[in-house]
Parts: structure tokens; C-alpha cells; sequence
């Protein structure tokens, strides 16, 4: 690995793969690093060496990803899987862990391109053993084909929800409900969208499909679900919930659940990039122009990690944002750049297009992204409460900021991750700061642990 | 609004001084242009620290511990104070010779609380530690509390005892009419008969508008903290003659710093982590403490704290106006001064002077030479 060069990637998943192959193809020297053994980012993830059954499971547009892959692996830009990328500053100094050593490299340009996570979404009973998120339930089954084998309740928001389920049914995993807890005034507020959302009508029948799959299935679907709970001693046992003024519980040993998924901003708000926060995804994201450039100087972002619009619209944004990098690097013109990304401007508003209907129709009300219950830990990391939360906001420490400080909500080893937007709402509830642009914790560098020997492995000579 | 004493600055400084004061009837209000603590105040490491002080200081710091010891009764919360001592590790012969030189200082002006002890008790005391030291000096008697709660038991004590806190209130313009103060803020016009500045980093920029300037240089110390770990030291150790500074706090975690400074632009109050110094002092304690080499490093962060090019505060009235006071330039050690500095305040604001000697601290020692 170079201790430079002109254009520096991190994330392999659509947007980075593209961004990679537009950049070097134009000559320019790249590297791109990633996390996982393989490219492909979350969506695409386990691409390369994945079981052609379990290909089929995971449907078509999983393997889109194929093609991306190997133009990327076509190309000339240097890839350096299984790198932690810890630290990023305005600079443009990335710190970096390869093989257990640490070094900081630096570039002319950076593309972040870390996509997205999914929501976390505290609830009664989330911490118990057996309840995960369903990214957490793909990952398995992507990479090791492992699924649940007594079956599992899937409940929460978003067309994530719908897929997981589908991709389960045809696995062979009895669900035994899926919990919807979008509440039934969305279906109002996302109609005046849905005539724009008709242009990109390939998500809604695909979504459309699915359902009808799942009925035909028999796979039973409660819509207009409220207070999700779930319960046990050690382990979780049951879930429970309210339907139609109802209290009903299904017993159970695996709860999935998923609330939509949120930009992974760790590393542009370690550098110090200006973040927006944007109520119509309801999450923070780096500000951006249509070419990916943020805030800082030679930093850009694309793919889910500038804002949630999926994965052909990453592929897109990530072509673009390449050549945006060519062209500040003075490789390509302007008008060399605009005529080239002709094409994809148009495809990605194209695609674009079912982004407010989904937004409207999948929004998570307030009540759920500021649980009422005040016994539920918010925090699992420090285990802080939604009281004590409440509490610090009541006794002068009205911002997510001081709550932490006063409370060490946030200050674990996932870096405030799991609780930052939970904490964010809970503090506006109880009267404190509303959420906003400022109300996330402040960046606290490492953006993923490392270790002493690892940190001490840093040397004079890898810092130029 | 209109009050006896105005205090700027709603660190420790600021909350102790209007503690103390309004334990003696005065009506205060305290404001700060960000939220209480959001600087140095909250952010250092809460070392209890009398071991290796300025001797200027060693009065004060030894009235301080005697108050820490039993700060519950002074502000209602133990502030998680924990006094395991504070100890300073020799490697060499060298080191214990600079060490007993210390030692001998300190008995020279009448103070015992600095002791020296051998390579026995050295590892009796942390069996943790690396085989190769040969001794120590400790304090037995310091230890370490938590900042952000320490900060947060002297500002509720104060507001049960009236005091006003006014956060978010940024002042724009001072002026004296009479022998009263006009402040102008951000959220409205302040009156007050005395003015206190503990504006810590900022406090140069008030100097300035009280035309004393002061040579205070702002700069943000890092610190990093590690995850949880079993307990397996009990003292704050640092060391002879090289940059440690390391604790293992109440839950477990280690904090680990030693006066290394962040890169930082003051005027956007942003601050950039130097790794490379880090990477050294990651290298230094796994030196003392090799079985730590594999312990993860979760967060590292950097306050903004005014430092005095001779490494003291000012703590003083205002050599050029009157009915004004100043508490500031801490040097990033002023943690376990800050009770006994609120009550010096209020003696010099209220009494006219101080119990304690304080001539070494104040600013005219910085006035320009008159030609």
C-alpha cells in the first residue's frame, strides 16, 4: 500500500465499486478499502462466492451485483479488503489498520462511500438474546446461508421488512407473523406522492409481488401494529403487541426486526463535514451537491451514506462522484465530466423517483423513535435508560451532548451507533433540544476501536 | 438583569467562586457562551492531584485536598471522588534521584504529603506493573473524581442557593459606569456591581477588554479512553521522566493522557487528534504495562483549556478596574484546585483578601513594563 494516492475509496458496495472503475479506467491512481474479504458492500455482499441456489433465493437484483463486481475486478484501482478505515480528517489524513498494523495515508480526494445501517430502534425487551435486527438476519444468510430453524416473528417498517421475509419464505423458514408497524395515517400521507412514485414503477410491483407471494403463502401480516414488546427472562420467549386495541402475543425465539435504514455518517462527521438533518428520512446525513462534494475540500460522499436512495441510485451517484474526483484532480475537464455523466444524472433522478413515496409511506412516528417506556435501556453499550435520559434533560442538561456526558449514553465501544438517534428524540420529547443538525453526539475519533499494539504500531514515517 | 456579582464562565471556576459566594448571601449569576462545562471543565481527566505541583501552588492544592476529602458537605455529592493516591514511577536510578530531590524540596518547605518508596512497595502497591522500575514518589492521599459530575454537584448547590446560570449567553461588550458593570450578551443586557472572570480559554479575550492583556495561549490536551476492563490498578500513575499519565476509572475503563496537544482552531472551536503523539503514548503505557497491549482504545478526545507561560494561574483582582477578579490560566491542572479557588474568590470579592497566599498568582505579574 502507497502512503498516497490521488484518489482514496472506502466502501466497496455499489457506489465505491463504480466510483473505482470510473476513476481508474480515466487513469487516475485509486485505491479502494473495505471491511470485508469480498466487494460488494452489504448488498451485494458474499458476490463473488456465493452458491448459485442461494443466489436464485436472493433474487435478480442481488445478482446486479455480479457485473459490478467484475468491472471492478477489470480495472486498475488497488483494492485492500479487510482494512479498517478508524479515522478521517479535513486534511485528508485516513487512518487506516491492514493486517494489524495501523497507518495514515493521505490523498488528493476521498470518497466516502460507507452506505447504511440499519435504524436502531430501541423498544421494551430489544436487548434480550434472540431478538436481532434483519440486516443482522441477512448477513447470515448471505455469507453462511444460516437461517432460523424455528421459525420467527419479523416486525417493523420498511421494504426491507418485505424482502427479508420473502427471501426466508423461499429459504424454508416458517414466519410465523410479520408485525407492520407502520401506522395506517402513513398509507394518507404518501398517496399525493405515489403518482411520481408510478415512474419508478419497477419497486412498486416488485413490493406489490412480494406481498402477494407472502399471502399466497399463507405468511400472515398484521398491519397498523403498536407497542411491540418483547418478553422473557433470559432469553426471549414471546412477543407482544397491540392490534386494533387488541393485546395479542405470538410465542417465539427469534424476533427480526427492521425500521429502515440510516446513513452510516461515522466517518464524515469524524472529519467534520457539515451534516443536515433530514426529516424526511428522518436521519442525519453529510450535505452534499449533486456531484457528491461535501462540505470539506476534496471530500466527497456517495451511495446510502449521503442519504438513503438505494442501490442503483449508489451505482449512480458513485460514477458520478468518480468523475467528479477525475475532474478536481485535473485529469478530465469540466465539460469532459458533464458530458460523460450524462447518462447516469438521468438514470439516478429515474430511479429516484420512488424515493418520497417511500419516505412518506415508511415514516417512523415519534413515538417509536422516542419510546415512552422509560424502563427500556436506550443505550446498550452503558445500559442508560429512556428514565435517566428524561431525567438528565429535566435537571439542566438539555442536549445529547450533556445527557452523555452526565449519563455515558453513547460512550461505549459501538461509539454511540446504536443510540444516537434514539437519544436525539428522546432528549427533544423530554423537552430538551429538538432533533436538528446539531443534535448528534459530537465525533469522537476512533471511528472503530483499535488497540493499544495497534495505535503504538503507528510510526513517524508512515505519517509523511 | 441586575445581581451583586457577575461571574463569566460556567466552568468549575465559575460554579465554585458562585457556590461560595452565595454560601455567604451574595446574589450571583453566572453565564457562559456555551453550555456548563462544555470546555475543560468537563472534558479533563479529574485527576485529585497535589503530587509534582508548582511550589507556588502547594498551599492552596493541599487545602484543596482537604476540602475534596470532604466535598459531599460542600456540595451534597461525592462527585465519585476516589483516593487511591497519585504516584510517579522511577525506571533508573536517575529518576529516583530526581525524585528524592523532589521529595527533599517539599520537606524543605514544611510538606510531607510527596513520600518516596522503593522497589517493595512500588510492587505491592501496583503488582501490575512492568518489572523493570525500581521506586516511586506518592501521594497517597490524591486520587481522581469525575469532571462532568463534579462540575454539575457545584452547579445545583449554587442554583439551591439562588445562584443563576445562563447558558448559551455569549457576552459582546463591557463597560463600567461608575463603579458598576454594563454587560451586554447575546441574550440581553447583565448589571452587576462585581465582575469575575472565569472565561478559561476566552478569559485572555476579557483580560484584553479590561485592557490587562495576559499572555494566555489556548490549546486543547488529548485524552483517550480504552474499554472496560477487570480492576487491576488502584493509584494514577505517571512517571520520572517520560509522558504518562493514566488511570483506571470507577467502571473499569482507563483513561490515558499526559499533556498532549491537539491540533486546534480556536476560533471554530474544533479540535484534530494528533494520532501520532497518541501512537507514543500507547507505546509508553504498554511499556509499564504490557499485559494491556490488546485492550481497545474506544474514544480519544481534546479540551480547550488557557495555559500561562509559567505554567500558573492568575487568581487576583483586577489591577486595572475595579470591582473585578479573575480566576484563570489553569495549565490544565486546575481539576483539584477548583473549591479551594471558588473560596479564595469570594474572600478576596467579600473580605478584601485571601487566607492564603496568592501574591504568586496575581496578574500584574504579566503588566507591561512602563519605560
Amino acid at each position: 500500500m502507497d502512503n498516497h494516492y490521488q484518489l482514496l475509496i472506502i466502501g466497496a458496495g455499489p457506489a465505491g465499486l463504480a466510483a473505482a472503475t470510473t476513476a481508474s479506467r480515466l487513469g487516475v491512481s485509486c485505491a479502494l478499502l473495505d471491511e470485508q474479504p469480498e466487494p460488494g458492500g452489504q448488498i451485494y455482499r458474499s458476490i463473488e462466492s456465493v452458491s448459485g441456489q442461494r443466489a436464485q433465493t436472493l433474487g435478480s437484483e442481488y445478482l446486479r451485483g455480479k457485473q459490478l463486481a467484475k468491472a471492478f475486478r477489470d480495472c486498475d484501482a488497488a483494492y485492500f479488503p479487510e482494512t479498517q478505515v478508524w479515522s478521517l480528517n479535513n486534511q485528508r489524513q485516513v487512518g487506516i489498520l491492514h493486517k494489524e498494523e495501523s497507518k495514515i495515508i493521505t490523498a488528493d480526494q476521498i470518497l466516502v462511500a460507507s452506505g447504511a445501517m440499519e435504524r436502531p430502534v430501541p423498544f421494551p425487551g430489544w436487548t434480550l438474546p434472540g431478538v436481532m435486527q434483519a440486516g443482522a438476519g441477512q448477513i447470515l444468510f448471505k455469507s453462511a446461508g444460516m437461517i432460523p430453524d424455528d421459525g420467527v416473528v419479523l416486525a417493523g417498517s420498511g421494504p426491507l421488512l418485505l424482502l427479508l421475509a420473502w427471501q426466508y419464505m423461499h429459504a424454508g423458514v416458517e414466519i410465523k407473523a410479520i408485525l407492520d408497524v407502520t401506522p395506517l395515517s402513513n398509507h394518507l400521507l404518501a398517496l399525493p406522492k405515489l403518482p411520481k412514485a408510478l415512474l419508478a414503477h419497477q419497486y412498486l410491483s416488485k413490493g406489490l409481488a412480494y406481498q402477494k407471494e407472502l399471502r399466497r403463502a399463507g405468511v400472515k401480516t398484521k398491519i397498523g401494529v403498536s407497542s411491540l414488546q418483547a418478553n422473557g427472562e433470559e432469553y426471549l420467549e414471546s412477543v407482544s403487541y397491540n392490534h386494533f386495541s387488541r393485546q395479542q402475543t405470538i410465542e417465539t425465539d427469534v424476533l427480526l426486526t427492521h425500521f429502515g435504514v440510516i446513513p452510516h455518517i461515522w466517518l464524515t462527521q469524524s472529519a467534520g463535514c457539515h451534516h443536515i438533518w433530514d426529516k424526511h428520512q428522518q436521519c442525519w446525513r453529510p450535505q452534499h451537491d449533486e456531484w457528491g462534494k461535501t462540505s470539506i475540500d476534496g471530500i466527497l460522499v456517495a451511495g446510502d451514506g449521503a442519504g438513503i436512495n438505494g442501490a442503483r441510485s449508489a451505482e449512480h451517484a458513485g460514477r458520478l462522484a468518480g468523475l467528479q474526483a477525475v475532474y478536481a484532480l485535473r485529469v478530465i475537464t469540466r465539460q469532459e465530466r458533464d458530458e460523460q455523466a450524462v447518462n447516469d444524472r438521468k438514470w439516478m433522478l429515474d430511479d429516484r423517483h420512488i424515493r418520497p413515496f417511500l419516505e412518506a409511506y415508511f415514516a417512523i412516528p415519534d413515538e417509536i423513535l422516542a419510546t415512552p417506556d422509560n424502563h427500556t435501556i436506550i443505550c446498550r453499550c452503558e445500559e442508560v435508560t429512556a428514565g435517566e435520559i428524561r431525567n438528565a434533560v429535566k435537571n439542566g442538561h438539555g442536549d445529547s451532548n450533556q445527557v452523555k456526558f452526565l449519563t455515558r449514553c453513547g460512550m461505549g465501544p459501538c461509539q454511540g451507533r446504536q443510540c444516537a438517534n434514539a437519544v436525539a428524540h428522546i432528549v427533544a420529547d423530554a423537552g430538551g433540544a429538538p432533533v436538528s443538525d446539531q443534535s448528534h453526539f459530537r465525533g469522537r475519533p476512533p471511528v472503530t476501536p483499535l488497540t493499544l499494539a495497534q495505535l503504538a504500531s503507528l510510526s513517524e514515517a508512515d505519517t509523511q | 438583569m441586575k445581581t451583586d456579582v457577575l461571574i463569566i464562565g460556567a466552568g468549575l471556576m465559575g460554579a465554585s467562586t458562585a457556590l461560595h459566594l452565595a454560601m455567604r448571601g451574595c446574589q450571583c449569576i453566572v453565564i457562559d457562551k456555551a453550555s456548563p462545562g462544555r470546555h475543560a471543565s468537563g472534558s479533563n481527566a479529574g485527576g485529585l492531584r497535589q503530587l509534582n505541583r508548582d511550589p507556588a501552588e502547594i498551599p492552596l492544592t493541599v487545602e484543596a485536598a482537604r476540602m475534596w476529602q470532604n466535598i459531599e458537605s460542600l456540595v451534597d455529592s461525592d462527585c465519585d471522588a476516589r483516593f487511591t493516591g497519585q504516584l510517579r514511577v522511577a525506571e533508573n536510578q536517575s529518576d529516583m534521584d530526581k525524585l528524592e530531590q523532589r521529595a527533599a524540596l517539599l520537606r524543605s518547605m514544611g510538606y510531607q504529603h510527596e513520600e518516596m518508596i522503593g522497589k517493595q512497595a512500588l510492587y505491592q502497591l501496583v503488582p501490575a506493573l512492568s518489572p523493570h522500575c525500581v521506586g516511586g514518589l506518592i501521594c497517597r492521599h490524591d486520587g481522581y473524581a469525575r469532571p462532568y459530575h463534579a462540575l454539575t454537584a457545584f452547579r445545583r448547590k449554587a442554583e439551591s442557593l439562588g445562584v443563576v446560570f445562563h447558558p448559551c449567553t455569549e457576552a459582546y461588550h463591557i463597560e463600567q459606569t461608575g463603579e458598576d458593570w454594563q454587560l451586554h450578551t447575546s441574550k440581553g443586557d447583565f448589571s452587576s456591581n462585581i465582575l469575575v472572570n472565569c472565561a478559561g480559554a476566552w478569559a485572555g479575550q476579557l483580560a484584553d477588554l479590561l485592557n490587562e492583556p495576559v499572555p494566555l495561549t489556548p490549546k486543547a490536551l488529548m485524552l483517550m479512553v480504552t474499554e472496560r476492563l477487570p480492576h487491576f490498578v488502584d493509584p494514577v500513575m505517571g512517571a520520572a521522566s517520560r509522558k504518562l499519565s493514566f488511570k483506571q476509572m470507577q467502571n473499569g475503563t482507563l483513561i490515558i493522557g499526559g499533556a498532549l496537544v491537539a491540533k486546534l482552531d480556536f476560533e471554530l472551536e474544533k479540535t484534530q487528534i494528533d494520532w501520532l503523539q497518541l501512537a507514543n503514548s500507547a507505546k509508553t503505557v504498554i511499556d509499564f504495562f504490557p499485559q494491556l497491549s490488546n485492550v481497545r482504545i474506544i474514544r480519544a478526545w481534546a479540551g480547550i483549556e488557557g495555559f500561562l507561560p509559567d505554567a500558573i494561574p492568575v487568581i487576583s483582582a483586577s489591577q486595572t478596574a475595579k470591582n473585578a477578579y479573575h480566576a484563570f490560566g489553569f495549565s490544565a491542572h486546575g481539576f483539584q484546585l477548583s473549591p479551594v479557588v471558588g473560596r479564595i474568590l469570594s474572600q478576596l470579592i467579600l473580605d478584601g483578601q485571601s487566607e492564603l497566599p496568592i501574591e504568586p498568582f496575581n496578574i500584574s505579574r504579566f503588566a507591561q513594563k512602563k519605560s
